[in-house]
């Protein structure tokens, strides 16, 4: 992540809408990429692949797993009913196909019969069962077990109201799953593919407790198996030989590294330690540009930059006018082309771009900025502020030099515009959460979410009243019962327009000041192949190759 | 101590030490700059076009130049680097006087006390310094940089809270071994009452230890501010000091080296002149004590 | 002698006792708890997990639980590393922290004393500015100035050394680290030594020996160089300790993995128990280096043998 500390969950999934209903044939991903022969080089001898990853996971147990660091890797160890294609698209994994009921809360899922754990055993339903069991189990502490809450009682069991053999999960025979919902949740698809929705061994994990996620006892059923990890130094992973795509695997040991310190990575990288990085360092994008510009793969993410109100007090509080004001007075191009620079989209909406959604852009998206500024001017002074009696207002920012640039060109951008008087306030992570959310002192914040499944509602949910994120304190009755109804509306199109309708209420409200859509941005060396971007930016080494260099 | 057996004013050890100290060029010379640069860092910014917060998204990361008006270049920011480096300046240095005085102050008297006090008072005393030094100054730095992280200044009054003990042990060793002598028994034979006799007499006679720590500690505290700049807990922006920029800068080292270069230069050349004028002192006024400072 | 040891070994339990106590309140002091993070977790899953980690109860059952546990060596499980305790990520952190810190002490030693020894016997010629502005460039540049510049010219640029990491824990990923933590070590013994030094050639004893028409080499083997290191061993005491618990700089720059992190990430995390382990450890470090240092000082200043 660009925000250090930052780590907005891209826990990850992708559910491309439109693949959901027909997901029979079998791809494989490689035959789409082509090795050797097309490209005309010879494969490398040695297939060991070095990733920079950031941070170290904080554990490798999928379902007590949370942050992009460890489902990196755990995509690796584990395999969900659904995978995903190196283009982003929701493909089959363990599951073989899927049929959806016609009210779209029943799905079932027929698995493959030869998926095996890095042990030999094979992968039943019941495995996936006692997955999810274990997940929604509040004795797990899973953090982020609320993501299953579309299944039938995961709610009430998360909440240690009902015991976990209640869930809506059952195993009809060794091969076949069907998973109850409580809503159509046409995004569940690209949710399997969730770490939390991943199995595990169960007499393993029963034999060794919540440390089962060790080097020698980890037991997975991925298309890799955990051999070595030294904390703050590597994670090293060899090809699990019992994986049912094995023959198919290239790559036969991948090493990940975190690396939080992105001068770091990049000197590592030029070294040639590394493959893959995490990020690359903002300050020094023009140099890579000029110098490693071929190995700069740049491509759009789902998540969203933006600046918050405190809505619940003043000067914000009623006050639609002056969050008007000061949303249009920031000169989105000027911080996306100057500040950050990597290709970010402006934004003047809330929901990146994402599959099968009709944005909803207000007016003001297709003015200049002189427009944007006048019409900023006249709001202000609306709003009973002017030279002579300027508002002064505070941006709460946490600790990054990134946050800290763009929250300098806002304040800048404010004075210059408006006349507005701004203080800056750093704080350390865990303050700023903490002052973030009480709304006390905060008046405007610095915020990034991003999208944990391909759809609208991701992004929607979180400015709903009773969301814990939504920081602004924004509460607004019609905007929620937009969402509730879309929540358990079945037909697709129908509940991408309620979506958008609430994003439009949300933009005339204004509680928030969008920025930009951020891009996810790595060095990868010219010699991996089968690499491809995607919105998620979600990887699996098995698809990936070296060549010879 | 060197410290003449009669209690000195503080008028006639600063002859003392400035006849000897000017013998010593390199500290002479090392002086002179310290003066010349703070005046330079506190008058100039008024003289410059430019002001510390001012944006120019037209001249980002533009290099030197005498003509372009940004001597120093700009930052990623387009934001003029002479001036931030000269404001920078003024943190570093205030921060590294605030909280040297801060920590001068508690040390003296926490030390004088229980040096002249003695016996269990002492024993209490040191047991105290015995315990805050066993806890890792980054783990303290760190907590205080979350408690106060709003104000500067308050960040390092803090450090100077904790950054006393050297200074206590100190002086609690020359009081020690002050307070048996003749003068001091004299004065107490006479009458004088303990606070007195520390602050008249043993707080005086600690002047020259006094004088070293400071000019040893002040380079210290800007170390430890550029440090925290590097965890990135140092002063609000737009305000800055030597070691955010060194830090910045240090980042950027290879496409934008004078982002690095004009700060570093500052921050060395300071920290050099600290260094030298108070090795000169300590040549001059003590030199049986050599070390125990550091 | 035996008494003596025992009687600062006793010494040293309420002290350490003290300051666990002390490093217990202020970490809880701090705002923000170690489940904060930007996706807010629900209440219950919350509730769940600050009862599993015994958060709930009162401040001073908490404390107890933890000295019954540290009584047993056992410093409580990480709430950031959650495959780990607090003893495991200890015992894998401190012996790459030893290693690195114990060479660069060793390298500083070696270097410090030598230079400061030959600044102090030429005393304000060329020789001793030369190495005395040397020494005070190495105190006066950051270290997160110099690491970045010895990985530039020495990994990328010239492809001698490793960028980061350790590696297979080959000495060759050892060399940059060792450098850029033994610089500002160097700099410090080697003044402390030409202090000392020049101190102890201008002593009577130091004098006499002259007179007698001894060699210098003799003299300084013989009699200059144990005076000369006592100040020189009060400050490795405490240095050691510093150093040999890693340096976050350092072990961020250079991607190691040791100790000196977690004093800086446990904090800032609020990872409790982890930054309450290495504080105890830091703090444990510190009372066995004192209590070393004045071992050795008896040793080279027989005035003070206890």
């Amino acid at each position: 992540m660009p925000d250090g500390f930052a780590l907005p969950c891209r826990l990850g999934i992708v559910a491309t809408v439109l693949l959901l209903t027909g997901c029979g044939g079998e791809s494989d991903p490689r035959s789409a990429v082509g090795i050797g022969g097309q490209t005309g080089q010879e494969l490398a001898a040695d297939q060991t692949l070095h990733v920079g990853n950031y941070a170290e996971p904080q554990t490798l147990d999928p379902h007590r797993a949370e942050g992009v660091p460890a489902s990196n890797i755990l995509r690796d160890l584990y395999e969900g009913l659904t995978s995903e294609a190196p283009d982003g698209a929701v493909v089959p994994g363990v599951a073989a196909s899927w049929e959806v009921s016609a009210d779209g809360r029943v799905y079932t899922f027929r698995l493959r019969d030869d998926a095996r754990w890095s042990n030999g055993d094979p992968v039943t339903a019941e495995d996936f069962v006692y997955g999810f069991r274990r997940t929604v189990n509040p004795a797990t502490l899973s953090h982020y077990s609320s993501i299953l809450e579309p299944i039938d009682n995961a709610a009430a069991i998360i909440a240690g109201e009902q015991p976990p053999e209640t869930l809506g999960v059952e195993a009809v025979d060794a091969h076949t799953l069907v998973i109850r919902l409580t809503g159509p949740t046409p995004y569940l698809p690209g949710l399997l593919n969730h770490s939390t929705t991943y199995p595990v061994h169960r007499r393993s994990v029963e034999e060794h407790g919540n440390r089962f996620a060790r080097p020698g006892q980890l037991i997975g059923n991925g298309a890799y198996r955990l051999a070595e990890w030294n904390v703050q130094s590597h994670i090293k992973l060899v090809r699990n030989e019992h994986y049912w795509d094995d023959k198919a695997t290239t790559i036969d040991t991948v090493f990940y590294y975190p690396i939080e310190n992105q001068d770091t990575e990049l000197k590592r990288f030029r070294a040639d330690e590394l493959d893959i990085t995490n990020d690359i360092p903002y300050q020094q994008l023009n140099w890579i540009r000029e110098n490693l510009g071929s190995d700069l793969v740049v491509s759009a993410y789902l998540g969203s930059y933006y600046f918050g109100y405190n809505v619940t007090r003043p000067p914000f509080k009623g006050n639609a006018k002056l969050r008007r004001a000061l949303s249009l007075a920031v000169d989105r191009d000027i911080i996306t082309e100057r500040i950050t620079n990597a290709g970010e989209i402006p934004a003047y909406g809330w929901v990146p771009p994402v599959t099968g959604y009709p944005p909803a852009e207000p007016e003001w998206a297709g003015w200049t900025q002189a427009e944007r500024n006048a019409e900023a001017r006249q709001l202000y002074a609306q709003a009973g502020y002017s030279a002579e009696r300027p508002l002064t207002v505070e941006i709460l920012y946490n600790t990054s030099e990134n946050h800290k640039r763009t929250s300098v060109a806002i304040a800048s951008m404010w004075k210059e515009t408006l006349g507005v008087e701004t203080k800056l306030l750093n704080q350390e992570w865990k303050v700023f959460l903490d002052t973030r959310r009480r709304k006390e002192t905060t008046e405007v914040f610095r915020a990034g979410w991003i999208g944990d499944y391909n759809d609208a509602f991701s992004f929607s949910q979180l400015m709903h009243s009773a969301n814990e994120m939504n920081h602004a304190g924004y509460a607004s009755p019609a905007y929620d019962a937009l969402i509730d109804s879309a929540a358990s509306e079945q037909n697709t199109d129908v509940r991408a327009a309620i979506l958008a309708r609430a994003e439009a209420q949300l933009l005339e409200d204004m509680p928030i000041i969008p920025v930009y859509f951020y891009v996810s941005k790595h060095l990868v060396k010219q010699w991996v192949g089968g690499r491809r971007p995607n919105i998620m930016d979600h990887h699996y080494t098995k698809n990936f190759y070296i060549l010879e260099h | 101590m060197n410290a003449p057996a009669h209690p000195t004013t503080g008028r006639s050890l600063w002859r003392d030490a400035w006849t000897v100290l000017r013998r010593n060029r390199a500290a002479v010379t090392a002086l002179v700059i310290l003066v010349v640069l703070t005046v330079v860092v506190v008058v100039a910014p008024w003289f410059s076009g430019h002001s510390i917060d001012a944006t120019d998204w037209d001249h980002i990361s533009v290099p030197p130049s005498w003509t372009g008006g940004h001597w120093f270049g700009t930052d990623g920011l387009g934001r003029d680097l002479f001036v931030r480096t000269l404001h920078g300046g003024r943190v570093s240095l205030l921060v590294g006087i605030v909280a040297t005085l801060v920590s001068l102050v508690i040390g003296v008297t926490y030390g004088a006390i229980s040096g002249y006090a003695g016996g269990r008072v002492d024993q209490v005393m040191m047991r105290i310094v015995d315990i805050l030094y066993a806890l890792p100054f980054m783990f303290l730095v760190i907590l205080l940089m979350v408690f106060f992280g709003r104000s500067i200044v308050l960040i390092f009054v803090a450090i100077g809270a904790i950054n006393w003990l050297d200074m206590a042990r100190i002086v609690r060793g020359q009081a020690l071994s002050l307070k048996n002598r003749e003068f001091i028994e004299a004065a107490r034979a006479g009458g004088v009452s303990p606070a007195r006799i520390i602050r008249r007499h043993v707080v005086p006679n600690l002047l020259g230890v006094v004088v070293i720590y400071i000019t040893l500690t002040i380079p210290q505290v800007i170390l430890v501010e550029s440090f925290l700049s590097f965890l990135g807990l140092g002063v609000q922006e737009p305000m800055t000091s030597w070691g955010a920029l060194v830090n910045e800068g240090a980042q950027e080292m290879e496409n934008a080296p004078w982002m690095l270069i004009f700060p570093a230069l500052f921050l060395t050349i300071t920290l050099f002149c600290f260094n030298f004028v108070g090795d000169g002192l300590r040549d001059a006024l003590d030199p049986r004590d050599r070390g125990a400072a550091s | 002698m035996l008494k003596f040891v025992v009687r600062r070994l006793l010494s040293a339990i309420p002290t350490l006792l003290i300051l666990i106590a002390l490093a217990f309140c202020l970490i809880r002091l701090a705002p923000g708890g170690p489940f904060d993070g930007e996706k807010q977790l629900p209440p219950e899953i919350e509730a769940n997990l600050r009862a599993a980690y015994h958060l709930d109860e009162p401040l001073y059952r908490q404390f107890g639980r933890y000295m019954a546990n540290l009584a047993r060596g056992d410093f409580g499980p990480s709430f950031q590393y959650r495959d780990f305790s607090v003893t495991e990520l200890i015992r894998s952190g401190f012996p790459v922290s030893l290693k690195l810190g114990g060479l660069a002490m060793l390298l500083a030693l070696l270097i410090g004393v030598t230079a400061g020894s030959v600044a102090a016997l030429r005393q304000n010629s060329l020789i001793d500015h030369g190495v005395m502005t040397t020494a005070m460039i190495g105190i006066s540049i950051p270290n997160f100035v110099v690491a970045p510049l010895l990985i530039l010219v020495f990994a990328v640029g010239l492809r001698w050394l490793p960028a980061g990491g350790l590696g297979d824990g080959s000495p060759r990923h050892l060399v940059l680290p060792v450098i850029a933590l033994a610089l500002p070590q160097v700099a410090y013994i080697a003044r402390l030594t030409r202090g000392s030094m020049i101190e102890v050639l201008r002593s009577p004893f130091i004098r006499t020996a002259r007179a007698q028409g001894l060699s210098m080499r003799r003299i300084m083997v013989l009699h200059a160089l144990k005076p000369t290191l006592l100040p020189v061993v009060s400050y490795l005491g405490p240095a050691t300790a510093a150093v040999v618990t890693g340096s976050v700089v350092i072990e961020q720059i250079f991607g190691v993995p040791g100790l000196g992190r977690y004093f800086v990430q446990g904090a800032l995390n609020r990872d409790y128990t982890l930054v309450m382990g290495v504080v105890v450890f830091y703090g444990t470090l510190i009372i066995v280096f004192n209590f070393l240092v004045d071992l050795i000082y008896g040793w080279l200043d027989p005035r003070v043998r206890p």
